[in-house]
């Protein structure tokens, strides 16, 4: 595993607390992200995953905490400043235009132009770029619609998308709900790629099995609180479901016990 | 684990390999990016055909049919005359169309249209007549000024105050139909006298003019489409093959040369008329126009984007309610132009003018060019398709004595059969 174990984490969240009324909804939350690699967000329904991330990504602003990016403090009001210090959020399935194609869909909202015409030629060049280093290559044109595409193939066109517009950390909600096991293949290893590059990825899932097969550190979060941080090499499946189901787990690792499975 | 540089063959998913999947990604893909030489974009263009992704073919397809059907019926159907007579007509629907299709494209509908027509054509008429005696430049200004004003407003009404286009808009037909019956008064017409203003829809270019105004637009139209083609090449991004391009130049310099010598045959009765009608140009500077700012401008594309998803546009940081409402304020302005051109033919404007039938022969002028009424599908070139379709039963059944109820009637069933093949082509296209 590419372990680039940087001095400063590159997004630092400190002492972070919100609350929607009568609902607190984070207590108190500290979480560092690194870059090259892979941070699972675990935690059940309920358990504060969506707010964490929609905080970082500027859509909820915390009521306490800091928010460190590169060793610096932040303020992230809006999706706007979040995309400014590099920080790209993938949504499930509200990314694209079902009828605009991939390089349009890539460029949305920040086209290139020359003078009052858009520069299709620049843009099909840089998409294209970026498209074959991240080695999603299973599209037959980047002018194809992306109603076109597989399930699989539009996660991967909006994490390339982010790719593309340098994001330092991407953010990813269920990036493999509701596919294939082939698309979801494509999308793990798309996932990797990205933080073997050196990007960071933040990633939510409700699937243990991809959760343990690309991340590098695991964050689990119960009612609010981040009840554990370690690297996926100290977890098993059993001892994160202890974590998420109550909070705290007695058991010892599969590693550390040698290979017992869970 | 894998690396970047890691063989990409295997990576592509067994369901990517099936043949329905196979069939639908070549549907997907346009002729023009696949296709290494020219019969292999030939056949790739016949295989989205009969797929039903034929583009304009439909349309033109059925302009062929309704133009055998009429001559069979009366000869006199594809006489110069009757045919520039036929675009002359076309000319409020085409331009009606074209600006419903700006809404059309956001999934939103403009009823008003028809009566921001009407609005324009007494603006003019009123500034440029003795009341107050305007040149027509600045009378024309004014009316169409007032047009993308009345789009304006209705625009900021549905995007600030949050209201569904149909009932904001159909407040709009009536209101600007009260607005414009009071401007009428009493005497319910205003003559124009204005040479320029009524040379507009019967005035013609010089056959000469006309000769010479068509080499010009094929020329440039054949310099950028070589060019862009050329500089797709030189990018080293799939482009179609020169032969290709060539193609389509030639038709375009065929249908040219075809449109000018229609129009230089004389067609008068009394005294000789040729040339190319004013209007005819009007339509195509228009086209040319509002198919650049949609095609190849950064507005045009986030109009598409919202059609195709409104949230996805709104994250993707586009201001959606400024985009909606310049839609709505170009198709008042696109409406102006119409009304113009209507009062323009009439040389007057009265209050026999229907804004209500306007509405919707703008609508089925837009769908029957085939521009969706779900949003984010749709051209310019479809509104004036769809506007010659329209003139064309028209005329016909005027030809044949048919008055109007049989007009309504066969432009009800077009506009129902347009919608059918959209409906049936276009299901189950999406994969989601």
């Amino acid at each position: 595993m590419s372990a680039a174990s940087n001095d400063t984490p590159l997004l630092r969240l400190r002492g972070i607390s919100k609350s929607f009324g009568a609902v607190q909804a984070l207590t108190d939350v500290d979480l560092d992200v690194r870059a090259g690699e892979v941070t699972a967000l675990l935690g059940d329904n309920g358990a504060g995953k969506s707010v964490l991330i929609k905080t970082v990504a500027g859509i909820h602003s915390p009521d306490h905490g800091e928010i460190e990016w590169e060793g610096k403090p932040v303020r992230v009001r809006t999706p706007r400043d979040a995309a400014a210090l590099g920080i790209e959020t993938v949504y499930q399935d509200l990314a694209l235009c079902n009828n605009l194609d991939i390089v349009e869909n890539m460029f949305l909202g920040r086209e290139r132009t020359k003078g009052f015409v858009l520069d299709e030629e620049q843009m099909e060049t840089a998409a294209q770029e970026t498209l074959s280093s991240l080695a999603v290559t299973t599209v037959r044109s980047i002018r194809q619609p992306v109603a076109s595409l597989s399930g699989g193939q539009r996660q991967s066109v909006a994490i390339a998308k982010s790719v593309l517009w340098n994001a330092k950390l991407v953010i990813m909600d269920e990036p493999t709900a509701a596919l294939g096991v082939a698309q979801t293949r494509m999308v793990l290893d798309l996932v990797r790629r990205l933080a073997d590059r050196g990007h960071a990825a933040l990633i939510i899932s409700h699937n243990m099995n991809d959760v343990f097969e690309v991340a590098d550190r695991l964050a689990v979060l119960y009612l609010g609180k981040m009840v554990a941080v370690r690297p996926a090499s100290e977890m098993d499946r059993q001892i994160a479901v202890d974590l998420m189901t109550t909070g705290a787990s007695s058991r010892q690792s599969a590693a550390a016990q040698n290979g017992e499975g869970g | 684990m894998s690396t970047v540089d890691e063989p990409v063959g295997p990576e592509i998913p067994p369901e990517e390999l099936s043949e329905e999947a196979a069939r639908k990604a070549e549907l997907a893909v346009p002729a023009s990016l696949v296709a290494g030489s020219a019969s292999e974009y030939l056949r790739s263009s016949l295989t989205r055909i009969r797929a039903g992704e034929a583009g304009v073919l439909p349309v033109i397809g059925g302009l062929i049919v309704v133009s055998i059907l009429f001559q069979s019926l009366n000869s006199h159907f594809l006489t110069a005359q009757n045919l520039v007579n036929l675009l002359i007509q076309a000319a409020v629907f085409a331009l009606l169309g074209m600006g419903e299709v700006f809404v059309l494209l956001l999934g939103e509908i403009d009823l008003s249209i028809g009566y921001v027509a009407g609005m324009g054509a007494v603006i003019m008429a009123d500034a440029a007549g003795p009341a107050h005696g305007w040149p027509w430049y600045a009378a024309i200004a004014l009316a169409l000024l007032a047009c993308a004003g009345i789009g304006l407003i209705q625009g900021l009404i549905i995007t600030q105050i949050g209201l569904p286009s149909f009932v904001v808009t159909l407040a709009g037909l009536l209101f600007w139909q009260g607005v414009m019956l009071k401007i009428l008064g009493n005497g319910g017409t205003i003559p124009i006298n204005d040479t320029v203003i009524n040379d507009i829809a019967s005035n013609n270019l010089s056959n000469a003019a006309s000769w010479v105004v068509m080499v010009v637009i094929v020329g440039a139209f054949a310099v950028l489409a070589w060019r862009r083609d050329a500089k797709r090449r030189a990018a080293g991004l799939v482009a179609p093959p020169p032969t290709i391009t060539l193609l389509k130049i030639a038709i375009a310099a065929a249908a040219g040369v075809g449109l000018v010598i229609l129009c230089t045959v004389n067609r008068g009765i009394i005294e000789p008329i040729s040339g190319v009608p004013w209007v005819v140009l009007l339509v195509l500077g228009v086209l040319g126009a509002w198919s650049f700012l949609l095609g190849r401008m950064q507005v045009g594309r986030y109009v598409y984007a919202i059609g195709g998803s409104a949230e996805a546009a709104r994250r993707a940081g586009i201001n959606v309610s400024a985009i909606r409402t310049l839609a709505f304020t170009l198709t008042g302005l696109t409406a102006g132009i119409a009304g113009i051109v209507y009062a323009s033919r009439l040389r007057s404007i009265s209050t026999t003018l229907d804004g209500g039938t306007l509405v919707l022969y703008a609508v089925a002028a837009a769908v029957i060019g085939g521009t969706s009424l779900m949003g984010g599908r749709g051209q310019a070139l479809h509104g004036v398709l769809g506007g010659i379709v329209i003139a064309a039963i028209y005329n016909g059944m005027g030809l044949m004595g048919y008055g109007a109820p049989a007009q309504y009637m066969v432009t009800a069933l077009v506009l129902l059969a347009a919608v059918t093949i959209d409906a049936t082509t276009h299901r189950g296209r999406t994969t989601t």
